[in-house]
C-alpha cells in the first residue's frame, strides 16, 4: 500500500515521470459516520502535483464525494488548511516532493475546530476570535479627505502581519487553543498586531485590554507551532511576544 | 394566489422546507465590489451580503500590482491622461463617460481606502507610494507614469483585507457559504421586476429564499471557461449565467483578457508589477523581443499586445525550452533588496511552484486567462440594462461580472482593483438611493421552484458521465480554440464541443448524495453555468469579424471601426439544449460612447 514504484511504461525521452502515492484521509460524513475513518487511496502523481492536485484527482476521478475546501489554489484565499503528514500546511502550498513519499500522506482535518465532514470545519469559532479583537483601523477623521501620511519605517513596522489570510494553520497547530477553544489563538492576536503597531491607529489600548484578559496572549506558550505552521511566514510567536511586551510596556 | 404576501415573510420563516429572508438591499458577492457596496449601503438600509466562499477567501486577494489613480503623488499625472490611457487601452471600445468617471472618483476610491486602513506603500514623505505598470502613461502616451498605488504585490489583498474589516466594523450581515443560484423575477403589470434571489446553503443543503427590494450582483469573473487560467476554482460565472438565463442581455462576452506573465504550465499569475518595477521579457535567445513590437512602451505595453507578441514568438520558433514553449520573465538585474520589497509574494511563488530562484534565473511564462471584460451590462449607476437603453429597476451589477464598460476590449492592469472600488460604491449608493422608496416586490408562489429542478437534474445523476471530464474537454477546447488566436474555424470547432458536452452534461454522475457540503453537487452545477457562458462567448466571438484588444481573428486580423466600432448584446432566447447556438442566441449591437477620444490606430 505504501510503496511510491516509478511507473515503468516506457517513456518518450522528454515524457515526465509520474509515480503512484498513498494517500490516507481522515473521512467523516455526518450523515453516515459515528466517528471519522481512515480511508486509503492509490493516485498517479508528478513530483511537481501538490497535495491538493492529489485530493483534486481522487475527487475527480475516484470518490467525488471527498470534501474540502478551497478556492485560489496558491495560497493566498486561505481555504485548504488542512493537517498533511501531522503538520498544518495550505495543500496548495505544499508540493508532493517535499514529502517523503516512500511512505502514505495522511491528510486530515485542522485540528481544534468543530468536525464538519472530511476536511472541513466549522471556521465561525475562529472567525469569532477574530471580530472580538477590533480588527480594524481605529481613528479620527481625516481633514478634506486627504491620506494620512505613514513614513516607510512606520509602515515597515507592521507590515509582517499585514500578510495574514486568515486560513487557521496557526491557530488550530496551537496546543493551547486545543485544550482551551476560548483562548483567541494567534491569528487573532496577529491581526490585534497589525493595528496596534500601525502609526495611525488610535485604538491599541482597547485591543491590548482585550488581549490582556484571561484567554488573551499570557495564554501562549511560545511552542513555536504557529510560527512553523505559517503558510505566509510570518513571525507569528514573535508578533505575540511583541503585544505581550506592548501591554505591560504600552505601545512602543 | 400566484404570488406570495410580504406580509407573511419575517426573517426565518419557512414555507414547504425553504426558509425565507427580507433584506432591502441583497449584494451577491463579497469580493471587493461586494463588500465596497456593502459599505456604502450597510449603515442606511438592511443589507445582507451572499457569498459562495468566506468573504476573505474572495479572488479580489490574489490581485497583486497595484490600483491606479492619478495622484500625482510621484510625478506629474492627471485623470485626464488616465481616461485617454483606459479609452486607447481598450482599443476605442470603451464607453468614455464610464472611462471620466473611473479615473476622475480613482482618487478619492484610493484616498477612502487608506482612510479605512489600508497599509499602501509610502514614499519617503510619506506619502502612497505609485509605480509603473502597462499602458499607463503620460501626455497620451510619451512615456510610462507610475500610476499604480500598491501595498507589496499584494495589494488586492490588502484591499479585500481592508474591505471585511470595516464591513466588521460597520456589522455588515453576512451568509457565508451560501451559493445564490437564481434571481427571483415577478410579473408586474406585464414587466419581470426582480423579487429576490434563491441561495442554496452549503452547510445544511437547504434553500433560501432572499427578497429584497435592490439586489446587487458582485459575483466576480468567469475563468475556469479557460484551461490556463490565473482564476481561482470557484471563478465559474454564476452570476453572469443567472443573468443569462432570465433572458437579459451579456454584453462583449467575446473580449477576455490573457494576461502575459503566468508560471508556464500552472497559469499562476506574476503580476505586471514585476515589469512596473524593471522586469523584462526574453525569448529563447535571450532577446527582448518587446522592442520590436512596441518600441516606446516596450515591456510596458498592454496586456493583449504583449500577449499576442509572446504568442507570436513561440509560433516562430523562439520559444524555450525542450519544446520551445515558454518564454522567460527576467528580473534577474534588479537588486534583491528590491525584490524583496516589492515582489516578495510572486517570487516565491517562482521557488515553490517551479523552483526556479528569481535572483538568479529567469522565470518561465506563458499567457492565461485572466480577466473577461465583458459581462452584465450597466449604466454609470451601475443600473443593470434589460436592452440597449432599459434598465431593470432594483439590480445593480459592479467589478468582473458587470460590463460598463470601462474596460472596452482590453482592460489596462491595476483599473479592476479601481474598478471594483469606484462602481461598487456607486452600486451600493444607487440602492440605498432606490430603497427608500421602493416596496418590495411579491415573490412568485414558489420562488425556489428554479433551483429545486436544476438540483433535482443534478441530485438524479445516475449517469456515466464524470463532471470533471466534460470540464476539463471544455476547457482544453477552449484553450485549443477560443484563446490568443481564434478563427471560424476554430471557433465552429468549439461551439460543436459544447453542444455534445451539454448533451453528455445530462447524463453525469454524482456520488455524493448527501445534504451536508455537497462540493460534488456544487461542482455540478457550476459545470453547467461554465457550459452556458462558453457558449455565449464562442457564439459572439464568431460574430465579430474584426480584431480588437483582447479579440484576434486570424481571419479578420484588423480593426474594422465602419462595422464593429459597437458593443455586443447577447440574449439566450430559446431552448439552450437546441441543436444550433443561432436558434437559442439572439445577437444585437449598442453604440460605444465616445466623447473627446475619436478611435486612432492603437500604437505604442
Amino acid at each position: 500500500m505504501s510503496t511510491a514504484v516509478a511507473d515503468k511504461k516506457p517513456a518518450a525521452a522528454e515524457e515526465i515521470p509520474t509515480f503512484t502515492a498513498t494517500l490516507i484521509i481522515r473521512r467523516f460524513d455526518p450523515d453516515v459516520d459515528e466517528e471519522p475513518r481512515w480511508e486509503d487511496f492509490d493516485v498517479e502523481l508528478y513530483a511537481t502535483d501538490r497535495v491538493l492536485d492529489a485530493l483534486h484527482k481522487i475527487k475527480w476521478e475516484q470518490d467525488g464525494s471527498l470534501t474540502f475546501r478551497r478556492s485560489c489554489a496558491h495560497g493566498i484565499c486561505g481555504s485548504d488548511a488542512m493537517r498533511i503528514n501531522g503538520r498544518n500546511r495550505l495543500a496548495c502550498k505544499t508540493l508532493i516532493k517535499d514529502l517523503d513519499i516512500t511512505k502514505p500522506i495522511y491528510v486530515e482535518a485542522i485540528k481544534g475546530l468543530p468536525l464538519e465532514k472530511d476536511l472541513i470545519v466549522d471556521m465561525e469559532p475562529f472567525f469569532d476570535s477574530y471580530k472580538e479583537i477590533n480588527p480594524f483601523l481605529m481613528a479620527g477623521a481625516t481633514k478634506g479627505g486627504k491620506e494620512r501620511k505613514q513614513s516607510p519605517v512606520e509602515r515597515a513596522r507592521f507590515d509582517d502581519t499585514t500578510k495574514c489570510i486568515l486560513c487557521a494553520a496557526c491557530t488550530s497547530s496551537c496546543p493551547v487553543f486545543w485544550t482551551d477553544g476560548q483562548y483567541f489563538g494567534p491569528a487573532a492576536i496577529v491581526n490585534a498586531h497589525r493595528f496596534i503597531f500601525d502609526s495611525r491607529d488610535e485604538g491599541s489600548q482597547v485591543r491590548l485590554d482585550i488581549l490582556n484578559d484571561k484567554e488573551g496572549v499570557w495564554r501562549c506558550r511560545t511552542t513555536f507551532n504557529c510560527t512553523d505552521a505559517c503558510p505566509r511566514g510570518i513571525q507569528v510567536t514573535q508578533a505575540i511576544a511583541e503585544v505581550k511586551q506592548a501591554i505591560i510596556k504600552g505601545k512602543p | 394566489m400566484s404570488t406570495i404576501n410580504t406580509g407573511d415573510i419575517a426573517d426565518g420563516t419557512v414555507i414547504d422546507g425553504v426558509h425565507y429572508h427580507q433584506f432591502d438591499i441583497v449584494i451577491v458577492g463579497a469580493g471587493g465590489a461586494g463588500m465596497r457596496a456593502a459599505i456604502e449601503a450597510g449603515p442606511h438600509a438592511k443589507t445582507a451580503v451572499i457569498s459562495k466562499l468566506y468573504p476573505t477567501r474572495s479572488h479580489t486577494g490574489a490581485a497583486q500590482g497595484g490600483m491606479a489613480a492619478a495622484l500625482a503623488n510621484v510625478e506629474d499625472d492627471n485623470w485626464e491622461w488616465h481616461t485617454y490611457d483606459t479609452v486607447k487601452g481598450g482599443d476605442y471600445l470603451v464607453d468614455q463617460d464610464a472611462a471620466e468617471i473611473l479615473a476622475k472618483e480613482a482618487i478619492d476610491a484610493v484616498i477612502d481606502l487608506e482612510n479605512m486602513g489600508l497599509p499602501f506603500n509610502r514614499t519617503e514623505d510619506g506619502k502612497i507610494d505609485q509605480r509603473r505598470f502597462g499602458g499607463h502613461t503620460r501626455e497620451h502616451g510619451k512615456a510610462p507614469v507610475r500610476r499604480a498605488c500598491y501595498a507589496a504585490d499584494r495589494t488586492g489583498h490588502m484591499i479585500l483585507q481592508t474591505l471585511y474589516q470595516n464591513c466588521v466594523k460597520l456589522g455588515i450581515n453576512f451568509f457565508n457559504e451560501f451559493y445564490v443560484l437564481d434571481l427571483v423575477m415577478t410579473e408586474v403589470d406585464g414587466v419581470e421586476e426582480p423579487s429576490g434571489v434563491v441561495a442554496y446553503e452549503l452547510a445544511t443543503g437547504e434553500l433560501h429564499v432572499f427578497q429584497s427590494k435592490a439586489i446587487i450582483f458582485a459575483t466576480g469573473g468567469f475563468g475556469k471557461i479557460f484551461k490556463t487560467t490565473s482564476n481561482a476554482h470557484t471563478l465559474t460565472g454564476d452570476g453572469v449565467g443567472i443573468i443569462w438565463r432570465k433572458g437579459l442581455p451579456l454584453e462583449d462576452m467575446e473580449f477576455f483578457q490573457f494576461h502575459p506573465t503566468g508560471l508556464a504550465g500552472l497559469g499562476i499569475l506574476l503580476s505586471e508589477a514585476a515589469r512596473g518595477e524593471g522586469a523584462i521579457l526574453r525569448n529563447a535567445e535571450g532577446e527582448r523581443f518587446m522592442e520590436r513590437y512596441t518600441p516606446t512602451l516596450k515591456d510596458l505595453a498592454p496586456r493583449d499586445i504583449v500577449a499576442r507578441s509572446m504568442a507570436t514568438e513561440i509560433r516562430e520558433g523562439r520559444g524555450a525550452g525542450p519544446d520551445k514553449d515558454y518564454l522567460f520573465l527576467d528580473i534577474t538585474h534588479l537588486e534583491p533588496a528590491v525584490i524583496d520589497e516589492k515582489l516578495p509574494d510572486i517570487t516565491e511563488f517562482a521557488r515553490t511552484y517551479l523552483g526556479v530562484e528569481p535572483y538568479t534565473e529567469p522565470v518561465p511564462v506563458l499567457p492565461t486567462a485572466h480577466y473577461a471584460m465583458g459581462g452584465i451590462p450597466t449604466n454609470v449607476e451601475a443600473e443593470v440594462l434589460r436592452n440597449n437603453t432599459d434598465v431593470v429597476k432594483g439590480l445593480y451589477a459592479a467589478g468582473e461580472c458587470a460590463c460598463v464598460s470601462v474596460h472596452g476590449s482590453n482592460r489596462l492592469g491595476t483599473n479592476s482593483l479601481l474598478d471594483i472600488n469606484v462602481f461598487g460604491k456607486r452600486a451600493g449608493k444607487s440602492a440605498v438611493e432606490y430603497v427608500k422608496t421602493a416596496e418590495f416586490v411579491p415573490l412568485p408562489k414558489d420562488p425556489a421552484g428554479g433551483v429545486k429542478r436544476i438540483l433535482d437534474m443534478v441530485r438524479s445523476g445516475d449517469g456515466t458521465e464524470r463532471i470533471a471530464v466534460i470540464r476539463k474537454e471544455l476547457q482544453d477546447s477552449m484553450d485549443r480554440n477560443a484563446q490568443i488566436f481564434r478563427t471560424d474555424e476554430s471557433l465552429e470547432e468549439v461551439t460543436q464541443l459544447i453542444q455534445k458536452l451539454r448533451a453528455r452534461y445530462k447524463n453525469i454522475q454524482l456520488h455524493d448524495k448527501g445534504k451536508r457540503f455537497n462540493t460534488d453537487l456544487l461542482e455540478a452545477v457550476e459545470l453547467g453555468f461554465l457550459l452556458d457562458l462558453a457558449e455565449v462567448l464562442v457564439y459572439s466571438a464568431r460574430s465579430r469579424k474584426e480584431s480588437r484588444g483582447g479579440h484576434m481573428r486570424e481571419d479578420y486580423p484588423n480593426r474594422d471601426d465602419e462595422n464593429f466600432l459597437v458593443h455586443t448584446m447577447a440574449y439566450l432566447t430559446g431552448d439552450p439544449e437546441s441543436e444550433e447556438a443561432g436558434d437559442h442566441i439572439r445577437l444585437d449591437w449598442k453604440p460605444v460612447v465616445i466623447t473627446n477620444y475619436p478611435p486612432m490606430e492603437r500604437k505604442y
